[in-house]
């Protein structure tokens, strides 16, 4: 996981505001493709959710069939002026969070392939 | 409760809304709509709705919070103690008044939905409004058409079935189509006998208030209640309130895990249209004749930019059989270019304003990531900036990218006007490449041969198959995906069950014991 420095500033401001947090990956229409910010006990994390990793600490998630098909490319976190997005934290904020991709080298998916991810709710 | 006369102040239009019949005002701040009235939001906080025609503040709205959700959830339960209980003919009468006045106001409500969608007039004009009419009408004629059951066990015994409202429901609509999908999912609510909460996006609010203004003096008070806000604190007050009886939500997957979750909770039924990736299939014998079926064909690949690409079954995934595919895709090229781009209120526009900023971030960075997995751009590829009031607004060149089912643009909503294009060697290959999504919504098949159509429409897992056709929503036609798409069948008569109860009451006639005790 990556995040730009605005996207970090506004997770700082929302943890303060709320206390921990989770995200996790969206798909489908609408807001889909767009990352979810939540209080970490609001949304349940399944079993078979992949955690991608963390920013800043705070963890990213994404749905176990969603990840086979994004599972080639590392996810930036930033962040642009918007409005809305399903009940996502920041929405009221004017910003939403977005997610940009890079391609993984064939090094880092030969690395990654030897260190599958987590699944589930952190132990 | 602080109730308000009707704001004066009326919103100040780009230049291209002059000429057009404005039948009612789009005013400069709106309030809730709760018991037949505009009420104050209770912490008098309101935010800046823009238009995505010109990027510009269009009006003020309500920033709700749980304190408006219970406002309006009150006014519904009052409103349900006798609107439960109207007949199916008195409900049914209401709903076609209600399409009456939509009818004689639509070109009105369809200025206020391209100034608050930024979709193309000649679309709300032809399509969203004359179908939510329609919706109304459809659903006054299912409801009078509806029969409970009566069940002989055996001579002494019968089990009669009844149809009974669920009480108050919650539901929260999309930005894509915003009055068209508040109206699929309130006409079989109402029709029911239903109340209903209703948080409309926070993108795209201003329509269903001009329509409750609209239809005031039709609907009695209270039984529709509107809740502006943004999700997180007054989409989320509702779905997990303990007062509502269902909750119904389009949009996408993690919200409705969430929304799912809340029910849960609740133990409430729901119904979720979560979207899709729709492949639209061309069979070589498409290119059999240059006739009027191809040149419907070759509509049919252009319709992923209709609505700018923000239709849940948006044809985003084109599969087009290898022996045509070089043919077949120079004459789909110059069918997109043809695609006339501009103001969403110039009639003649074809393709307008994506509906927010953050919308066209995401696709134009779908667009980056195609490129960088190595997809090739056919045709567009970028952000349109058009001249004068236009150019802050949100526009995006209808794209046409060329790649592998794998790539991400082949398995994620973009929700712009974007279709991304593989082609495939036969039938089987086809029914692989078409089921290989995590979706279920919609589909497309194009061919002159009745057997391919049949076989590949109930092979393909999808809950439409458009056959020869693409993007048509009559009412009488149910709508609702497989897989990650969703649960519910909306614009059918079948919705109404999800509304109601099945009371049965299993009556003896038999004046003897059974003999137990």
């Amino acid at each position: 996981m990556l995040v730009t420095e605005p996207a970090a500033a506004v997770l700082r401001a929302l943890e303060a505001e709320h206390g921990p947090l989770l995200f996790h990956q969206s798909g489908g229409c609408c807001d889909g493709s767009s990352p979810m910010c939540y209080p970490r006990a609001e949304f349940r994390i399944g079993a078979r959710d992949v955690l991608l990793g963390d920013i800043d600490g705070t963890p990213f998630y994404i749905g176990a069939l969603q990840y086979e098909v994004w599972e080639h490319t590392q996810l930036i976190i930033d962040v642009v002026p918007g409005r809305g997005g399903g009940f996502s934290l920041e929405a009221p904020l004017g910003v939403r969070f977005l997610t940009r991709s890079r391609m993984f080298d064939p090094v880092e998916q030969a690395w990654l392939a030897a260190c599958p991810p987590h699944r589930g709710p952190a132990a | 409760m602080t109730a308000t006369m009707k704001p004066a102040a009326t919103a100040k239009l780009p230049a291209g809304a002059a000429g057009y019949k404005i039948t009612i005002p789009v005013r400069a701040r709106y309030d809730n709509w709760i018991g037949g009235e505009y009420v104050e939001p209770v912490h008098g906080k309101y935010f800046t709705n823009p238009t995505p025609i010109t990027g510009q503040p269009l009006c003020e709205v309500a920033r709700s919070t749980h304190e408006d959700v219970d406002k309006a959830l009150d006014a519904a339960h009052a409103a349900a103690m006798s609107w439960n209980h109207t007949s199916p003919a008195f409900r049914a009468n209401i709903l076609n008044r209600i399409a009456d006045r939509l009818e004689q106001n639509l070109e009105a409500i369809a200025l206020i939905e391209t100034l608050d969608n930024g979709k193309p007039i000649r679309e709300t004009i032809n399509a969203d409004l004359p179908l939510a009419v329609d919706h109304f009408r459809y659903f006054a004629g299912a409801l009078r058409a509806q029969e409970g059951g009566i069940s002989e066990i055996d001579e002494d015994t019968v089990a009669y079935h009844f149809h009974e409202p669920l009480g108050v429901v919650g539901q929260i609509i999309p930005w894509n189509f915003p009055l068209l999908m508040a109206v699929w999912k309130l006409a079989p609510a109402l029709a029911a006998g239903n109340c209903v909460v209703l948080k409309p996006a926070e993108q795209t609010p201003v329509s269903i208030m001009a329509f409750m203004e609209l239809i005031a003096d039709i609907l009695p008070s209270g039984v529709v209640n509107v809740v502006q806000g943004f999700g997180v604190e007054a989409g989320k007050p509702l779905a997990s309130s303990p007062r509502i009886a269902k909750i119904a939500f389009t949009g996408e997957t993690t919200t409705g895990r969430l929304i799912m979750q809340y029910a849960a909770e609740n133990l409430i039924p729901v119904t979720l249209e979560l979207g899709g990736k729709s492949p639209n299939i061309f069979f070589a014998d498409v290119m059999e004749a240059d006739d009027d079926f191809f040149d419907k064909a070759l509509e049919g690949f252009a319709m992923f930019a209709l609505n700018q690409g923000e239709v849940c079954t948006c044809p985003s995934r084109a599969l087009v059989q290898e022996s045509i595919y070089d043919r077949f895709m120079e004459r789909a090229v110059a069918r997109t270019k043809a695609i006339v781009e501009g103001s969403p209120l110039d009639a003649k526009t074809m393709i307008g304003a994506q509906a927010s900023n953050d919308q066209l971030e995401k696709i134009l960075s779908y667009i980056d990531i195609g490129k960088k997995e190595g997809a090739k751009v056919l045709t567009g590829g970028a952000r349109r900036v058009h001249p004068g009031e236009l150019k802050d607004g949100y526009y995006v060149q209808p794209t046409i990218l060329e790649g592998h089912n794998r790539m991400r643009i082949f398995q994620e909503e973009i929700f712009g006007p974007v279709v991304s294009v593989t082609k495939f060697k036969n039938q089987d290959d086809a029914l692989a490449i078409a089921n290989d999504t995590l979706y279920g919504l919609g589909a497309g098949l194009w061919s002159r041969d009745v057997n391919t159509c049949y076989r590949m429409g109930r092979a393909i897992k999808a809950g439409r198959v458009w056959t020869n056709c693409y993007h048509l929503y009559p009412a009488h036609a149910a709508f609702g995906g497989y897989k990650q798409s969703g649960m519910g069948r909306e614009n059918h008569k079948m919705m109404l069950d999800h509304y109601q109860q099945t009371k049965n009451m299993l009556v003896s006639y038999n004046p003897k014991k059974m003999g137990f005790f």
